[in-house]
């Protein structure tokens, strides 16, 4: 039987599936010594266990814990406001990727700019930056990229294209992150500080299609060190429900293993390809602030030097603001991006903060813990 | 920063950069810097992922998946049946529920 | 509200609504005007008034333009209302430069939709403004139209009623986005754009009792059940699996990040009825496309609320789309 593309979408959303992964699920988790605590790092996985309602199929005692994978919630607010005053300056096209759009930065977000008269352009493909810039010849084309490993990459792509093809005006503004730096930030800080339930991750639920970029090789450590079993899974529902109940598995025959679910596409060495572009362009910067969780160790990317002439942060450096901005006192995203509470915990949650008029980084970007839980959590 | 769909690969390009894929009917070009040369032929699947092709879909493994999802649908159906029967057989309240219902 | 208008001010979703609400409501308001139908009805029941102004770009796509649409959407509106399209008017705003051919082009597309639905334009109005003013082309059109079946309204739905869609869904929206994206469609996906007075006609003639009606436009599907949803207070519940999506706008929801039940129709309606006229009305449908289905029925679970059933056994709230109806990226 060949595969068609329908398989593709429909063999792995079929509803007697998820119902029957239910089952095994709860089956297995009545042999567990202990509640488990899973967190799914990519933002991706938090839409779908929340849009297929998936915790309403599990038992009281497999819960999830959300991560922070959700590149634009954790954009802090000084690099917002970098996108903001670099759309602001003279003859400048800031170009970026969807949801950049509405997260609200100190000035205001990048929908407001545009309504200030700013030339702000979302695209689909960081590739359409080429287009855009050889039809203004005049401007100067800030690609604002953002996005875990997954995206990386294609930001490589544009930097070797623009060298390659001598584009002189298109420059970038790089808030690239990586993600198992972040893994090991919240099992360190989770490990010291009592949160209101007492809650340990005890294993995590893998990126989909940051692991296919970066292969399953980059989570060794989280059984070998940390003692945490990681599967790397799909985000289809089937997928999820599958992957899940391999950490469940995990425990109950008490293993601690690095597992693939997602097996039709990732790999343990990933896309070597990708891998050597991000190489050959990036650096990993020691000082990332990520919003809500400060400063997260040799998270975060920057052109290497010798690129510097296309780095947007070092030829605008005198415009660009350099103040740490905090939060809303009320926002508790810091709190919910570690996982250390739900949204609904949030004072603020569904009344001051909504996705119509967002507060914090959770409520802007549909992969957002809060926005998932505004838009799909209410019966749960 | 994680949704990419699978796509089946319709056109190549003479250079190899660009090629053309089909979701459900619905044709666009996708950009195969990220890919080694020759690594992708028409007919494959895809992972796309704003208009670059991020993988290749590798189709034993997806098929492997869909059978275990399969099998376990069976073995769900033979459990649902095995235990219908003894439920019927141990059912010793079943009088009664007929009962009830007579009334109602 | 917000210091500046924004685009998501214009997204016929919840921000539409405030704008609408705290700037128009609050000078003009009216109790004809708080109604918020499809169409005013006015002159004690007897007539459909209704106006709407077009300016989709690009001006032509697969299986319409904008003249056909700006004729469609007005002269739905009418027949929403139980109405039958008699007067309209026509105003442009035409850009400097435009192409005459094109003009010509896109009014007879008009005059042809006009001849469907037996409407004619009686009055109308022409601006040119400078290049930049305007993009391209927008129109405005109204129309008055003589009502056959009174008291079609959103606060009528029961506990009980069955909601039906008259074909398959999101087919303009997926064609607009398609055409902006520069997305090739090698299948003939096209434009849901169609005068829907036959269809409803052909109800009002079947004697079937009509409680609520209308078409899905801005917002797509899920913005009709939220608004009847709150108008009557009452509790929508959809079957997810048996809503009619094509396989091409499945395609392009997937590509884009986007759901079918919030992409614009210009040429969808929503019906509710008893549920013992439920096949009756199915009947009458199904005789233009064969994908009309039944979708959702009327309960008081959640008041004023549309919850979506999976084939699973979960559910979740589906609310009134917000924001710009940007592709999502992850």
């Amino acid at each position: 039987m060949g595969l068609e593309l329908k398989n593709l979408y429909d063999g792995f959303r079929d509803g007697e599936t998820i119902k029957a992964y239910a089952k095994i699920i709860a089956e297995d988790a009545k042999k567990l010594k202990k509640p488990i605590n899973i967190m799914e790092v990519c933002g991706g996985h938090t839409h779908t266990i929340m849009k297929f309602g998936l915790p309403q199929l599990l038992p009281d005692n497999v819960n999830f814990i959300h991560g922070p994978g959700c590149p634009v919630c954790i954009m802090p607010k000084e690099r917002i406001d970098h996108a903001y005053v670099l759309s602001m300056q003279p003859d400048v096209i800031l170009v970026t990727l969807g949801d950049m759009i509405k997260v609200p930065g100190s000035k205001g977000s990048l929908q407001d700019a545009r309504a200030k008269g700013a030339d702000v352009r979302f695209v689909y493909s960081p590739m359409e930056c080429i287009k855009i810039a050889q039809d203004n010849e005049a401007k100067k084309i800030i690609f604002f990229a953002i996005g875990f490993e997954t995206t990386t990459p294609m930001t490589a792509v544009l930097v070797d294209q623009v060298i390659k093809l001598g584009i002189a005006n298109i420059f970038f503004h790089i808030n690239h992150v990586t993600v198992p730096e972040v893994m090991v930030e919240l099992i360190d800080s989770r490990d010291i500080h009592v949160d209101s339930y007492n809650n340990q991750i005890d294993a995590f639920l893998g990126p989909s299609h940051v692991s296919v970029i970066s292969g399953s090789k980059i989570y060794e450590k989280f059984p070998k060190e940390y003692g945490r079993p990681v599967v790397v899974t799909g985000f289809e529902p089937v997928d999820a429900m599958q992957g899940i109940s391999m950490i469940v598995k995990q425990f109950v025959q008490e293993r601690c293993e690095l597992e693939i679910q997602y097996k039709r596409v990732v790999s343990y060495d990933g896309n070597l390809k990708a891998q050597a572009l991000i190489e050959q362009y990036f650096e990993k910067i020691s000082l990332f602030r990520w919003r809500g969780l400060g400063n997260v160790p040799d998270s975060g990317l920057k052109l290497k030097d010798k690129y510097a002439t296309y780095d947007a942060e070092v030829l605008y450096k005198d415009v660009l603001p350099i103040a740490e901005i905090e939060d809303h006192k009320l926002c508790i995203c810091g709190d919910i991006l570690r996982g250390m509470a739900k949204p609904k915990e949030c004072t603020i949650f569904g009344t001051a903060c909504k996705p119509t008029s967002p507060v914090g980084s959770c409520m802007v970007s549909s992969e957002g813990a809060c926005a998932a839980y505004y838009k799909y959590g209410n019966l749960i | 920063m994680c949704l990419s769909i699978p796509s089946k690969v319709v056109k190549i390009s003479e250079d190899k950069t660009m090629c053309t894929v089909d979701t459900m009917g619905v044709q666009r070009d996708a950009n195969l810097m990220m890919m080694d040369d020759e690594s992708i032929e028409i007919g494959d699947y895809v992972l796309l992922h704003i208009g670059f092709v991020m993988n290749k879909i590798d189709e034993d493994k997806a098929l492997e998946s869909i059978e275990t999802y399969k099998e376990i649908l069976e073995l769900m159906d033979e459990d649902d049946r095995k235990r219908a029967i003894l439920e019927d057989d141990e059912c010793e309240a079943r009088g009664e529920q007929y009962i009830e219902a007579l009334k109602s | 509200m917000t210091k500046n208008i924004t685009i998501a001010h214009g997204n016929g979703g919840e921000e539409n609504n405030e704008l609408i609400k705290s700037i128009f409501y609050k000078h003009f308001e009216n109790d004809i005007l708080a109604k918020s139908e499809d169409a005013a009805v006015i002159e004690d029941g007897k007539l459909a008034f209704t106006t709407d102004s077009f300016t989709v770009s690009p001006l032509f796509f697969p299986g319409g333009d904008i003249g056909k649409l700006a004729v469609c959407g007005t002269c739905n509106d009418l027949a929403m209302m139980g109405a039958k399209p008699k007067y309209m008017t026509c105003s442009v705003i035409i850009e400097e430069g435009f192409s005459t051919r094109e003009l010509e082009k896109i009014v007879r597309s008009m005059k042809k939709e006009l001849e469907i639905n037996g409407a004619i334009v009686v009055s109308g109005d022409t601006k040119v403004v400078p290049k930049g003013a305007v993009d391209q082309l927008f129109i405005n059109t109204t129309g008055i139209g003589q009502i056959e079946y009174k008291g079609i309204t959103a606060s009528g739905l029961k506990e009980g009623m069955s909601i039906l869609v008259s074909r398959d869904i999101g087919a303009h929206g997926a064609t607009i986005f398609a055409a902006r994206e520069g997305i090739e469609l090698e299948s003939a996906l096209e434009t849901d754009c169609a005068s829907l007075y036959p269809q409803v006609k052909a109800l009002i003639d079947s004697g079937i009792n009509i409680v609520a009606m209308r078409d899905a436009t801005r917002g797509g599907v899920s913005a009709v059940l939220n608004e009847w949803a709150k108008s009557s207070d009452v509790c929508v519940e959809v079957n997810e699996e048996s809503i009619p999506v094509q396989e091409e706008v499945q395609g392009i929801c997937e590509m884009l990040g986007f759901e079918a039940v919030d992409l614009a129709n210009e040429g969808t309606f929503v019906l509710a009825v008893s549920k013992e006229e439920e096949s009756k009305a199915l009947e009458v449908l199904q005789r233009t496309h064969t994908t009309s289905v039944v979708i959702a029925t009327v309960s008081e679970q959640y008041k004023a609320r549309v919850i979506l059933n999976t084939s699973w056994g979960t559910k979740r709230f589906l609310d009134l789309p917000t924001g710009e109806l940007l592709p999502r990226i992850c």
